[in-house]
């Protein structure tokens, strides 16, 4: 096959070792980066931008693609250790993930993180290297009303799935809506919400937010109790390593994971978050002890980890076949191939195939890297745990303060992370799901835009909805999605475990 | 490595330019506010100008910031507050300002800055999916005519040079510009993907991000808003198809208000200066950006007449409270 040839090809210009040097450095910078809340590989990529101007373009990019996989990869660290997501993506890893950490499980959580996140790398590099052209095609044909019929399966499933019950996930759900409607509107132009005040009128945030509820709100929680209890965390029960049973448990969520993050994140308006809440959702659905959920279940880190790796794959198949770039690290490396007079696109694989090829290469080889690279820190790691809470819980307000200022310099953004770590608090305290409320501002302006972007050219008939074939399948999968868990509740009432 | 020897070239030349022009030196200390993100237009001016200006030797320190939001309302009510009367910072900002402080209601305004230079112009391109049945600008003017709402527009944000170039379109053509179905995508590539998908009928942006997808055949390029045929692109301008529409996406560096005379004429001659130089020319053709520059009274009254024009399009359109 032509692209096997062309893939041994780009693998000689990748393993020259002034580009395995460039990806060395990418995964380095991009699995820091990750780590760091508010900083994201986009915004390091734009920082190296100038510097990288005169370097050779191979190398550069092959950085830039390190930099966004390591990121990837570095994201989910905080979120397991310190309930801290890196960046929106990790956010559902948080979930399960730190209260892995918390029952000493850190160890597994990590591995399960890391090697997912290789599989789904590996899989989905290797689904970029040969669907890419085919998928390309089913891409663009997804228009606005098919993307709304798609937040729609996100939204029933998120508000089903989150939290012991369905009211207070979609009470969550709809604090995110509303938060979601700050800022300027996106089809009229006309601010929303923004009282007057300018820093508002791009709207809440979404690192800002994660990290405030996230962060911040848990950080408010401990100290409030502690002098009830004396919480004791043990940074390492049991085992370092995963377990057989963890394996056992793993490996489904990380194939299903990255088929819900790689086509997912090839469709130009897809994104990183979706696929990891789809496969929350539906590993909670499939777990054999979906008790477990919210008490740290493997599954729910081992899924999501390996959805918002695929989706980084995902993510190049419309930026190298179409020049589409679809998120806003890929729109960071738009401009990193313009500055070298490269224009992704049809023309790039034909014009320029040692670069393009050696990319997708050297993304196998960064993938390689990074799970040799992190395995081996989940010792050092998990030490983080056996830090004095109070100290641990300070570092981690310092941490989250620095994120924010980092990303958005602004005292108005401070007074947003503070109120919404008051908010997080009195939500733990009352026993609300906060994931939600993170979704809910993540979707919500993206539903409503794509929705009257779909009526717009439907010239107001809402039978568009129905009438594209993709965007009827998934509501009827939306609709189907909500019904079934009322109906299984109704059958499992009996054996309701819950404390 | 590279890093150092180019560290070390760069101190090599500024070495040399002070020595040589002791007594002609500008400034030595310059701040450019990027009033986006990082990465954006305007960061990547601002960066640009930044790399100009040290390897050239005519600033020693230049220093970016970046102020994001609201289509740079938020940066430029930071800049007239805390850089007023600061010879040593500039501000680079652009068309797509002039619009974000009318639709925002911006207190602050473009009337309070002190005008420098305009640096580059990027025109817009009308194009349609390769498999459309509008063959050129005069079809294209026909559908819009014969019923504005039925012709859909993929762009930019609304009350973007995008959306204004449409209401403009529409006009040329006779039609309503409030009729006008314009629908504003956020950035990147999405409303490129609803073009090439056939969601609908035309879609308008700078020609750079269409180039490539033209040259591929999967794109028909209508028209451009140039004044004439531009020489890099292989297609008419409007204007020669007989629609009366000429808008280009500028950017410009202003100075902060409360700047004496010979501040603003030193500032001037030292931005003058830098557009002359073989850095800042090698790096507009690396990046694909069109000279425009124009700078003094010159640039002064452009500023003042694209306020103008730009407010009685959005007023047109709606998107402006008259």
């Amino acid at each position: 096959m032509d692209a096997f040839v062309s893939l041994a090809h780009g693998l000689t210009v990748a393993i020259q070792p002034m580009n395995l040097l460039f990806a060395l450095i990418g995964v380095l910078l991009g699995t820091a980066v990750g780590v760091l809340p508010g900083i994201g590989p986009a915004l390091t990529v734009a920082l190296l931008l100038p510097i990288t101007f005169k370097l050779d373009p191979g190398g550069s990019i092959i950085m830039f693609a390190g930099i966004y996989y390591g990121g990837m990869y570095g994201g989910s660290t905080t979120s397991i250790l310190i309930n801290t997501p890196g960046e929106s993506a990790s956010m559902v890893t948080a979930l399960e993930g730190n209260k892995m950490a918390k029952a000493g499980r850190g160890g597994p959580a990590l591995a399960t993180a890391a090697i997912g996140s290789f599989v789904a790398g590996v899989i989905a590099t290797a689904g970029l290297a040969f669907l890419a052209p085919y998928l390309v095609d089913v891409a663009v044909q997804f228009g606005p009303e098919d993307y709304f019929a798609l937040m729609c399966v996100a939204f029933v499933t998120v508000s089903a799935t989150f939290g012991d019950s369905p009211v207070r996930g979609l009470t969550s759900l709809f604090i995110g809506l509303l938060l979601g409607l700050v800022g300027i509107d996106i089809l009229t132009g006309q601010a929303r919400m923004s009282f007057g005040v300018p820093d508002l009128l791009d709207g809440v945030e979404v690192t800002t937010l994660a990290v405030g509820l996230f962060a911040v709100g848990e950080a408010l929680y401990v100290a409030s109790r502690r002098h009830l209890v004396e919480e004791k965390l043990e940074p390492v029960r049991g085992s370092l390593w995963m377990t057989k049973e963890d394996w056992k448990r793993s490996w489904k969520p990380w194939l299903r994971g990255t088929a819900f993050g790689f086509p997912i994140g090839a469709l130009p308006a897809g994104g990183a978050e979706i696929p990891t809440f789809l496969s929350y959702s539906t590993e909670k659905r499939l777990a054999k002890h979906p008790e477990e959920f919210g008490h740290g279940a493997i599954e729910g880190v081992a899924g999501p980890e390996a959805a918002n790796n695929a989706s980084a794959a995902g993510t190049l198949v419309p930026l190298l076949t179409l020049g589409l770039p679809t998120s806003a690290t890929a729109a960071m490396m738009l401009a990193g191939f313009q500055q070298y007079g490269l224009n992704p696109g049809p023309l790039l694989f034909a014009e320029r195939p040692e670069l393009v090829w050696g990319l997708i290469a050297s993304l196998f080889i960064a993938n390689v890297m990074l799970l040799v690279l992190n395995l081996p820190l989940v010792g050092l790691w998990v030490r983080l745990l056996a830090i004095p809470q109070p100290w641990l819980y300070a570092g981690i307000l310092v941490f989250a303060t620095m994120g924010t200022i980092a990303a958005n310099p602004s005292v108005v953004e401070l007074m947003m992370l503070t109120l919404f770590g008051i908010m997080g608090f009195l939500m733990r305290r009352f026993d609300f799901p906060i994931a939600p409320v993170v979704v809910g501002l993540i979707l919500g302006p993206v539903a409503e835009g794509q929705l009257r972007r779909a009526l717009s050219i439907s010239l107001n008939d809402p039978m568009v909805l129905l009438q594209s074939p993709i965007s009827a399948t998934l509501l009827v999968i939306a609709l189907i999605a909500l019904i079934l868990p009322f109906v299984l509740k109704g059958m499992s009432r009996f054996k309701a475990t819950e404390d | 490595m590279t890093r150092i020897t180019k560290g070390l070239w760069r101190g090599a030349l500024t070495a040399a330019a002070l020595t040589l022009a002791t007594s002609a030196m500008a400034q030595s200390d310059l701040k450019i506010m990027a009033p986006a993100a990082p990465g954006g237009g305007w960061d990547q001016t601002a960066r640009s100008m930044q790399q100009a200006f040290t390897q050239s030797g005519l600033v020693k320190n230049v220093q970016v910031t970046n102020v994001p939001g609201a289509g740079g309302s938020i940066g430029i009510a930071q800049f007239v507050n805390g850089a007023k009367g600061d010879p040593n910072q500039l501000m680079v900002m652009g068309y797509v300002m002039v619009g974000a402080l009318l639709t925002n209601n911006s207190p602050v305004t473009l009337a309070q800055v002190t005008p420098i230079a305009r640096i580059t112009a990027e025109y817009e391109a009308i194009v349609v999916p390769a498999n459309s049945p509008i063959k050129d600008a005069k079809e294209l003017a026909a559908a819009v005519k014969a019923d504005p709402a039925k012709v859909t527009w993929a762009g930019g944000s609304a009350g973007g040079v995008d959306h204004i170039a449409a209401a403009l379109f529409a006009k040329a053509a006779g039609a309503d510009p409030t009729k006008i179905n314009y629908i504003p995508f956020s950035g990147g590539g999405e409303a490129l993907a609803a073009i090439l998908g056939g969601k609908v009928t035309a879609g308008i942006s700078g020609y750079g991000e269409f180039e490539s997808q033209i040259k591929a055949g999967k794109l028909r390029l209508i028209g451009m808003t140039s004044p004439g045929k531009l020489p890099n692109v292989d297609g008419p301008s409007l204007k020669d198809q007989g629609i009366d529409l000429e808008i280009a996406n500028w950017r410009a560096v202003v100075a902060p208000p409360g700047l004496s005379p010979e501040q603003t004429k030193t500032l001037t001659e030292t931005v003058d200066k830098l557009a002359k130089t073989k850095e800042w020319q090698e790096l507009l053709k690396a990046k694909g950006w069109d000279d425009a520059y124009m700078s003094g009274p010159a640039f002064a009254k452009y500023l003042s007449d694209e306020q103008a024009k730009t407010k009685e399009v959005l007023t047109s359109v709606g998107l402006v409270k008259s």
